[in-house]
């Protein structure tokens, strides 16, 4: 059933919708810090990431709703599909864990998603560089933020010092995935519509053993590494978040703003 | 030293679409769009207010640019946009959002600077500029950011270290 409808789909929309997946599915994980951050200013900001990501889902959803052959509407897309038909990369799904492992967590993502941003917004496609544009603006003031906090929590107490390393070390597998090529981007590398996610692979190095190196912090070297979001093999905690997520939707069909 | 222009570009572009504009009535109706999470501000001196089309049948597009990909605002500013043209007669009115060129704060007027300021928030610098943030009470550049992050996604938190104050920063993107 899966195949079959992804194979339907054109590699744009499946470019498109993993871009929505990975906003979405991320933006719903920060929200959880709403009301239980460890002060009202890291609650708002946590907050205002969140937003930020949202905004970024659903405007891929919307692109995504308009390339979409079966004319499901962006809410549709977002709401009413199942855990296999969600292509978001693994990292973004993960449980919240402590807020270091939030904080190392956006970390690494802010510095990724500021590499790639720059260059997904020269995509020949420009719906996709005008949204990506828009992030890119974000992303830098994302990554001020959390790159704050790795140096204040990586050279802080022991305690935090050692909960944030713990906390790189438990995402460090999910990382690798993040400079792969979808089937959908092989396709459309050619004609300039995404990025070459293995090419960011050495800014982003860079910019991470620099600021773990300032934080005191080690770079984790672990030989494992999943991968399987793209392709809708998710981890078990996903289904869950989905429950929570489309809760709404599913239980009173229809309903909006 | 680096000369900064006084006007941004984009932001002398707007400007003559307005004062370009074959239908100055409309514009100057939309003056009465306020940005929800700050009424003293109005879209167009906000920079969001990007263009106004009426074609031959009487239809009207209204263009306007989100200030921030999940701005909850947005919505709401559509709404009224549509609003204020409803009650000034005109049924025929659509709100298209436009996402580039991206918003940035440089398309922020002179006159919406000194609105917020005198609302109580600090106006966002220029970018690659060197205007320094300064407490809107007191009007001291001795401030310490607070947070990065504020009540809206518009703006950070301050505390200005000579008087006190704890104030907000419109940020500068
Ligand atoms: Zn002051």
């Amino acid at each position: 059933m899966n195949e079959a409808i992804k194979t339907e789909q054109s590699a744009l929309l499946n470019f498109v919708l993993a871009e929505a997946d990975d906003a979405l599915i991320l933006g719903q994980r920060l929200i959880e810090w709403c009301y239980s951050a460890p002060y009202l200013e890291e609650d708002l900001a946590i907050s205002n990431v969140c937003l930020d990501y949202l905004g970024r889902a659903n405007n891929f959803y919307e692109y995504a709703s308009e390339l979409d052959t079966r004319k499901r509407s962006a809410d549709q897309l977002a709401m009413l599909r199942d855990s296999r038909e969600f292509s978001n990369l693994l990292i973004h799904e993960l449980p919240i864990g402590d807020f270091a492992f939030t904080m190392a967590r956006q970390f690494v993502l802010d510095v990724f998603y500021v590499e790639y941003l720059a260059v997904l917004m020269d995509s020949t496609d420009d719906r996709i560089a005008g949204i990506a544009a828009k992030s890119a603006k974000e992303c830098d003031y994302h990554l001020r933020r959390s790159r704050e906090w790795i140096l204040r929590l990586g050279d802080g107490t022991e305690e935090s010092h050692t909960r944030l390393q713990n906390g790189l070390n438990e995402l460090w597998g999910y990382i690798p995935e993040l400079f792969m090529q979808s089937e959908a981007e092989k396709q459309l590398m050619a004609q300039g519509v995404c990025a070459d996610r293995a090419a960011l692979q050495p800014a982003w190095d860079a910019c991470v053993n620099e600021v773990l190196e300032q934080a005191t912090l080690t770079r984790p070297d672990v030989s494992w590494k999943v991968s399987g979001g793209r392709e809708g093999i998710h981890t078990e905690t996903h289904g869950y978040l989905l429950a929570d997520m489309q809760f709404l939707q599913r239980a009173y069909p229809g309903q909006q703003w | 030293m680096t000369v900064i222009a006084a006007i941004h570009p984009e932001q002398l572009q707007r400007e003559q679409r307005r004062q370009r504009s074959s239908c100055p009535e409309i514009w100057a109706l939309l003056d009465q769009v306020k940005d929800p999470e700050i009424p003293v501000l109005s879209i167009w001196d906000l920079g969001v207010l990007q263009d106004v089309v009426v074609d031959d049948a009487g239809q009207i597009t209204v263009i306007i640019t989100p200030t921030y990909s999940g701005c909850p605002a947005m919505k709401q500013i559509a709404q009224d946009v549509e609003n204020a043209l409803l009650e000034a007669g005109h049924e025929r009115v659509t709100v298209q959002s436009q996402l580039s060129p991206a918003w940035t704060t440089d398309w922020m007027t002179e006159e919406g600077r000194e609105q917020l300021r005198q609302y109580g928030i600090a106006p966002p610098g220029v970018r690659r500029g060197d205007k320094k943030i300064q407490c809107p009470q007191c009007k001291s550049d001795k401030v310490r950011l607070v947070s990065e992050f504020g009540s809206t996604a518009c703006k950070a938190l301050y505390q200005c270290t000579d008087c006190a104050e704890p104030f907000d920063y419109f940020k500068c993107i």
